[in-house]
């Protein structure tokens, strides 16, 4: 095992990262709008900002689901218990003893056990759960007719509600959780691609022969 | 709005203005030419049965009628000649001859001031009904183009002709000139808002009285105050909406056309509604950007009127808001004044007390009352059985948010209180213009004596004691549409406190922040939010005693 600073985030999933963050800032403001918390923004303006901003973001799951898939990516989301337990008592009471995060990266787990299992947990129910009812609720005057169509209308808006605030909380805690150690340094391969990995011998001769570019 | 229509709007604008390029030249008695600028193939000045002396109303319809063989027929199978009306689904009878309204209250028993605006002569007896003869329907008030035929406002519907006695009043309220018959005959044509105006705008005894949508303004409208009727805009007569068949006219306000599924886009095309979507069509805002498209997906909800109609009483005449007739009867040394204390915006004063009729209140630029409305309307009739001790809907509205044919739409409400049977519990007739016998209220201001004359007369039980309840009427808003830039913003009812904050049993995006789920939402946050901070603490105090990080 050897440490080196590997290219784990690329190009699209950079892209795709800070792309739905915008994306999900944008619909927060405008959907706290149109739901009436506050008045920052014209309805009208919170309605088409709205709407385009889930549609984007929709078209950007595609692609990301996609990409995923044909990288084989999606197995970094994969839950396991092995460490959970060190990572959950790390931010329990290690961090306040000034203990180092237990968790060491490694090329085909990027993400610690938490971070995996919360964003599979975004990325099962949450997301789905958010476009699910938002396009139903878009989608309204196609199936207002049937029966008790207002009632279901009413129950989807405040699903698409309870998601968005879970939603929110989620990124109060994802911004929080970069604060512990240094956030720039948290946020930087995010930006830059690269972090420091852990690389059996043979993943860093792989890097070091066919994508040189991935490895510094 | 579609390129048909919009070529469509053309042609009724070039049409309007063709009319109105007509007026002076009818005035200068040029007639020949007005009828040719009218592309009319008949010019009626040179009529021989129109060239002559005429002395009655009843005299200019024979004449009328010697050539308009079904016309007279026609207009007495009308709502306007029969004020009478078969509810098709609630059943109720109703029409002018029966209902009691908010404002002057009934018909029955004051028919010489109120069958004034009969579209006839001569209705003295409303139990008889309408008189029999075809020679007693008024061709001119609805046909006449030369602009000065009008009705004395208490002589059953006749027009003024020498001699006239000294200090009538037409319909309108202005001072009565002899008309010159033979003039108005040979000026006739289809009807202008001068026309249906002088009864349809001074409906409940004065200007914009009763509908509040229907006012003096109209007569030469600005375009910020209605779009289609506007002089400097497409200048539609009240017919170009209210189309006819056989002198029937389309719109009612008993059976409202409340949403129009047909949606034809085809103006004129069907004869039986007065309806936006038979012209606008069913998706009228355009429909390429994604507002336009939500707009459109609202139309099956909330009437064109609703959004298109901001406020209604605009363009400077005043609404009667209130009329509390129990008031009514004060005297000053014995006999009956006002006080005209309400100044509109054209500077015109307005009565706020009579001792004939009570107390008023009036308003203007009014934001309407919103309703679930399926177009049904019920009305409290004198059989009907009220609970006083709550305010009486003098006529209900039918409609919710369950009934897909329900949509939401602009009312004036109108507060009254009016005098009903203690004992029986029913709204009374009430008789008020004599003028004079002994029983009318405006000659006596004796309630007791005026209400029994008024039940004896319509021949329904009275118990002999009366007091006043308080009352809603509700009036449809379907005029004044005002330009497109005027039409409401979303936020007028997509709010907390929006327009729509009485109605209820339906999802309103942004109508209600403060919800259960947003209870619990904003519950979850702030535990988020303190448990990152309590963490972030207890790191920095840790952190603080124990050993340097990283």
């Amino acid at each position: 095992m050897v440490e080196r600073r590997v290219k784990i985030y690329p190009r699209f999933e950079r892209f795709w990262h800070w792309a739905q963050a915008a994306l999900i800032f944008i619909l927060l403001f405008t959907g706290t709008g149109l739901h009436g918390l506050h008045a920052l923004i014209p309805f009208g303006s919170a309605v088409t900002a709205h709407t385009l901003a889930a549609l984007a973001l929709v078209v950007l799951w595609i692609f990301a689901i996609f990409w995923h898939v044909t990288t084989g990516t999606w197995r970094h989301y994969l839950p396991t218990t092995k460490g959970l337990f060190q990572v959950a008592r790390f931010y329990a009471y290690g961090v306040f003893k000034g203990e180092h995060h237990p968790y060491r990266k490694a090329y085909w787990r990027k993400h610690n056990p938490m971070q995996a299992m919360t964003y599979l947990a975004l990325k099962l129910i949450l997301f789905p759960a958010i476009w699910l009812t938002g396009i139903a609720y878009l989608t309204y005057n196609f199936w207002q007719h049937q029966p008790s169509a207002a009632h279901i209308l009413e129950v989807t808006a405040n699903l698409h509600l309870l998601t968005a605030y879970l939603l929110a909380a989620f990124v109060i805690v994802h911004v929080y959780l970069l604060t512990i150690g240094n956030f720039l340094e948290h946020v930087k391969p995010m930006i830059t691609g690269f972090d420091a990995v852990d690389l059996t011998p043979e993943e860093e001769a792989y890097l070091q022969a066919d994508e040189p570019g991935r490895i510094r | 709005m579609t390129r048909a229509n919009v070529s469509w709007f053309g042609m009724f604008g070039f049409i309007g203005l063709a009319l109105v390029a007509a007026i002076p030249i009818v005035r200068a008695q040029d007639a020949q030419t007005a009828a040719a600028a009218l592309g009319s193939t008949a010019d009626h000045s040179t009529f021989k049965a129109l060239k002559k002396a005429f002395s009655s109303g009843p005299e200019v319809t024979e004449a009328c009628l010697s050539c308009h063989t079904e016309a007279g027929k026609q207009v007495m199978g009308s709502i306007h000649w029969t004020w009478s009306y078969t509810h098709p689904a609630t059943g109720q009878q109703l029409g002018k001859r029966r209902v009691i309204n908010a404002f002057c209250g009934n018909v029955a028993s004051n028919e010489r001031r109120c069958t004034s605006c009969h579209v006839g002569y001569g209705w003295d007896a409303l139990k008889d009904g309408p008189p029999q003869e075809q020679s007693k329907v008024d061709c001119l008030i609805c046909h006449d183009r030369t602009g000065t035929y009008t009705k004395l406002d208490s002589t059953a519907g006749n027009p003024p002709v020498a001699p006239i006695a000294p200090g009538s009043t037409t319909i309108t309220g202005a001072p009565a000139k002899p008309v010159d018959l033979a003039a108005a005959a040979q000026s006739v044509g289809l009807p202008r808002r001068e026309n249906c105006g002088q009864c349809h705008f001074f409906g409940g005894g004065g200007d914009n009285v009763k509908h509040g949508d229907l006012s003096s303004v109209l007569f030469a409208p600005d375009k910020s105050v209605d779009v289609h009727m506007a002089k400097d805009g497409p200048n539609f007569a009240c017919s170009t909406c209210h189309v006819s068949n056989r002198h029937i006219l389309a719109g009612s306000r008993y059976a409202i056309n409340a949403r129009d599924t047909t949606a034809t886009a085809k103006p004129r095309r069907r004869r039986d509604v007065a309806t936006c979507e038979s012209c606008h069509g069913a998706a009228p805002h355009k429909g390429a950007s994604l507002i336009g498209i939500k707009l459109n997906d609202h139309v099956d909800r909330v009437a064109c009127q609703t959004c298109h109609i901001p406020e209604f009483a605009r363009g400077g005449v005043a609404t009667k808001t209130y009329w509390d007739w129990s008031t009514a009867g004060n005297l000053k040394d014995g006999r009956p004044y006002g006080e005209d204390e309400f100044t509109q915006s054209d500077g015109k004063r307005r009565h706020t007390y009579l001792s004939t009729k009570g107390s008023f209140q009036w308003a203007e630029n009014v934001v309407p009352h919103y309703a679930w409305f399926d177009g049904q309307i019920r009305y409290t009739t004198a059989t009907d059985k009220i609970d006083p001790a709550a305010a009486v809907e003098i006529n209900q509205l039918s409609g919710s948010p369950e009934d897909p044919a329900s949509r939401i739409w602009p009312f004036k409400r109108m507060k009254g209180r009016q005098a009903y049977d203690k004992n029986f519990r029913n709204l009374v007739y009430n008789h008020v213009f004599g003028p004079e016998t002994d029983t009318a209220f405006w000659t006596n201001f004796d309630w007791a004596r005026s209400i029994e004359a008024a039940m004896d007369y319509v021949g329904q039980p009275y118990s002999g004691e009366f007091d006043f309840v308080d009352t809603y009427m509700y009036w449809p808003i379907t005029h004044m549409v005002a330009p497109k830039a005027q039409a409401l913003d979303c936020q007028s009812c997509h709010a907390k406190e929006g327009r729509l904050a009485n109605l209820t049993g339906f999802y309103l995006p942004g109508g209600s922040p403060m919800g259960l789920v947003d209870k619990i939402g904003l519950a979850v946050l702030v535990a988020t939010l303190a448990g990152a901070i309590g963490h972030a603490a207890v790191r920095i105090a840790t952190q603080r005693r124990g050993s340097p990080h990283g």
